[in-house]
């Protein structure tokens, strides 16, 4: 088993891959992984093809920057153009597409954008450039959420006036529910993120199970994590057991970070609605910053056109994002659309679905399946 | 930027403002502990963590960080670009 073998520990993976077979039964099972650090895992070592054909992996939601819709990096443009201003961002943003240009397009304009490694150093630039606006652009899911928020807390402490946050931090419980809710996928369980679960513990994903009968495992980023938990859901159903597991005990516990979500608290409220590209509007789903730090908000003190764009009519981020379809499944995918010239933001993330499968997939696919099928089967204690 | 990458509390800076230097795999930056100080035990100089955007979000203990980073540098660019970030200054 070629790709096996490049596993920290071959033996450990072989044996998981055999337990894997000789759960999955006969019935067709999909599996969703969340989070865009598990699909970047599962293309790059080939995981989909060792695993047998009743079981598929469908790649879900879990990537910040393939979720931001085109209105809103247009917004964010729309304010680092504005005079005087700094705008930094993360350096995942700088090429997610807007309707007419990206952030490394606005900077070759004359915009003064900047890439930061963390909102501290967007906070140390605003300290450090009185007579400038510096605005941090801000994505990310729970786990970057309270990184912004101690950010916001000690700019406030400090009494900095020339600082302000564009907030597009989302929460992942949504984008779950719609998915669950959503009529055009079957899926027979979930991989659930790893490093969100670090912030928000394991408690949250009850519903999935409760009210939706789907078995959950919260899964950790190395190969055999994930080949893993795909033995303990499969346990689950093989067992008719339906619950919340974790397999990444090494760093999530259940109640998460209390400290962190306090901080949440403290500075951010949910957002009635807010925009996800190709899942549309979701209620609830995405945070602003709250009336104590209405004075620290990017949309409150620019001008931002706040308009909606519509996604280019040929891409299919949006199935992609609900597993609906697979990278390669789109019309445009490594023709029009390569990392290179992406048109969707699944192709600009390093953790977006199509970029994963872009860079690794389309490699290892066709070379790992007559691998696993001419592979005798290990034996294993289970 | 998702991407947790594990190194080891070499400094407390300045506990009051939550400030210390975080060694990972050689290269040094100053990172933000307020978010696990809440850990049982506390936090100390030599602990592992999981640092994220800048701020330790978990404790982990070193056989974790070390397995894990392994892992990220099979990764290669990933990696690469996880650290080139690291390393760097704000540009003031």
């Amino acid at each position: 088993m070629k790709y096996v073998d490049e596993y920290r520990d071959p033996a450990a993976a072989r044996a998981t891959v055999a337990q894997i077979e000789a759960l999955a039964g006969d019935r067709h099972l999909k599996f969703m992984e969340v989070c865009g650090g598990h699909t970047h895992t599962i293309y790059k070592h080939g995981i989909e093809n060792v695993l047998p054909d009743s079981v598929e992996l469908v790649h879900g939601p879990g990537c910040p920057v393939c979720v931001i819709p085109m209105g809103r990096v247009d917004d964010a443009i729309a304010v680092a153009k504005a005079p005087g201003v700094i705008f930094t961002s993360f350096g995942d943003m700088m090429r997610v597409p807007g309707g007419k240009e990206n952030l490394l397009e606005a900077k070759a304009q004359g915009a003064d954008v900047r890439m930061v490694y963390s909102p501290l150093d967007a906070l140390r630039i605003a300290e450090a450039n009185h007579d400038r606006e510096v605005v941090f652009f801000a994505v990310g899911f729970e786990t970057t959420a309270p990184s912004t928020a101690v950010t916001l807390i000690k700019a406030k402490q400090r009494g900095i006036t020339n600082f302000s946050v564009y907030c597009n931090h989302v929460t992942i419980v949504p984008p779950l529910k719609a998915i669950l809710e959503s009529p055009d996928l079957r899926l027979d369980g979930f991989l659930g993120p790893g490093h969100v679960s670090t912030v928000i513990g394991n408690r949250p994903y009850r519903f999935v199970p409760r009210d939706y009968g789907k078995p959950l495992v919260t899964a950790g980023f190395e190969p055999l994590d994930i080949l893993q938990s795909i033995v303990m859901l499969l346990r689950q159903i093989r067992e008719g057991r339906c619950e919340v597991e974790n397999q990444y005990t090494r760093a999530v516990v259940d109640e998460g970070n209390p400290r962190a979500l306090k901080i949440l608290g403290e500075v951010f409220e949910l957002r009635p609605h807010f925009e996800w590209r190709g899942l549309g509007f979701i209620s609830q789903s995405a945070l602003k910053l709250n009336a104590d730090y209405a004075d620290f908000d990017a949309e409150l003190r620019f001008n931002v056109p706040g308009v909606r764009v519509a996604d280019p009519k040929a891409c299919q981020c949006g199935e992609v994002l609900k597993g609906v379809i697979k990278p390669w499944e789109c019309k445009v995918f490594g023709t029009a659309c390569t990392p290179e010239t992406p048109i969707g933001t699944c192709m600009v993330s390093s953790e977006g679905a199509c970029a994963a499968y872009y860079n690794y997939g389309r490699f290892t696919k066709a070379a790992t399946i007559p691998v696993r099928a001419a592979e005798p089967e290990p034996v294993t204690s289970g | 930027m998702c991407l947790g990458i594990p190194g080891q509390l070499v400094e407390i800076v300045d506990p009051a403002e939550h400030r210390g230097i975080a060694d990972v795999d050689g290269v040094r930056r100053e990172v933000n502990i307020g978010l696990v100080m809440g850990e049982a035990g506390g936090i100390k100089v030599g602990d592992w963590i999981l640092i994220h955007v800048g701020f330790a979000m978990s404790r982990i203990d070193e056989e974790e960080a070390q397995r894990t980073l392994e892992f990220l540098k099979l990764m290669g660019d990933v990696y690469d670009d996880e650290i080139k970030q690291f390393s760097q200054d704000a540009p003031l």
